[in-house]
């Protein structure tokens, strides 16, 4: 019973824990605290592979967090927080990275292969209904 | 014929992706600044708060600067290669990232100071504008204040003739850079 309670201790003093740093972070302004959110969830945090900075713990994760809270503050756009994040870092941290010329093969590959595999579907598809039934069939 | 050629030109076609691909360090992550001109900061000294290091002390001529911490376990692995670049007159000057002035005043007394100065930024604010990830890193900036190169992870003598020299041989006026001639290779 003992070890019980003091569990709950231990569970309540991390819970208040994480409580707190969420209201550090955040905005009491609801639409604020919702372009924040959003933002940081759609800003890739350049150190650490595939997370956001908003689910990354590494430093600069943290840094850039508080930059993009102070640029909200500031009253900057979100188009303005990922100007001046992607001018520090590229565009390699933005989730959906602007058309340029460089990421354009990122854009348009996926409609370049779905034209090629509907080619190629509509390739077999042809040759198959060309073919007598009959010849398919055993004998 | 088309029907056995195809999938071996794709099977080939993804073979080179695969081959070029998987030699590539995903955390290399290409810096946005090179080519560009260094971001403008000031930032009070580590050793002295009164002296300010700004961007005007890198204009015109060719330097490294350090991105480094007492946290950082890499950077005290390539604090003797930063010496003996120092030594050869190299000037390299620091960015003293997330880190607490008396314990980096310690190391630096402890381990030999390589830095012409050092930059105090214990928020990080001003390695956001360097595109600063994490430390070490080190940018080799030209005598016209644009960044020519960034490398992360330690900096290493491999890593100086490889990466550094050509690029320095390449953009050093005949005056810029004589530590070149001086031995520093």
């Amino acid at each position: 019973m003992k070890t019980l309670s003091s569990l709950v201790a231990i569970w309540l003093a991390f819970a208040a824990g994480t409580v707190a740093a969420a209201a550090e972070e955040g905005f009491d302004d609801p639409v604020l605290e919702a372009r924040y959110q959003a933002l940081t969830h759609e800003i890739r945090c350049p150190k650490c592979l595939n997370e956001s900075i908003a689910e990354s713990k590494a430093p600069v994760a943290a840094d850039l967090r508080r930059e993009v809270r102070r640029l909200i503050g500031e009253g900057k756009s979100d188009d303005e927080v990922k100007t001046f994040l992607s001018d520090r870092y590229g565009d390699f941290v933005l989730y959906r990275p602007r058309m340029t010329a460089t990421t354009f093969a990122v854009w348009a590959a996926p409609f370049v292969l779905l034209a090629f595999g509907g080619l190629v579907f509509w390739r077999i598809l042809a040759a198959r209904t060309n073919q007598p039934i009959d010849e398919e069939l055993p004998p | 014929m088309v029907r056995y050629l195809a999938p071996l030109a794709i099977l080939l076609v993804i073979g080179v992706f695969f081959y070029f691909g998987l030699q590539r360090n995903p955390n290399d992550v290409p810096s946005a600044l090179i080519g560009k001109q260094i971001p403008t900061f000031s930032l009070p000294s580590v050793t002295d708060p009164q002296d300010l290091v700004t961007n005007e002390a890198l204009a015109g001529h060719v330097s490294l600067v350090n991105v480094w911490g007492t946290w950082c376990v890499e950077c005290r692995h390539e604090h003797g290669y930063l010496l003996e670049l120092a030594r050869t007159g190299v000037p390299i000057y620091g960015l003293n990232v997330r880190d607490d002035r008396a314990a980096a005043n310690d190391w630096l007394a402890r381990l030999g100071n390589p830095y012409v100065s050092s930059g105090f930024d214990p928020e990080g604010k001003a390695a956001i504008d360097w595109g600063v990830t994490g430390a070490p890193e080190t940018f080799l900036i030209g005598s016209d204040g644009k960044i020519l190169h960034k490398h992360i992870s330690p900096l290493t003598a491999q890593v100086w003739q490889n990466d550094f020299l050509p690029l320095l041989r390449e953009h050093c006026g005949p005056t810029d850079c004589p530590f070149l001639a001086a031995g520093g290779r």
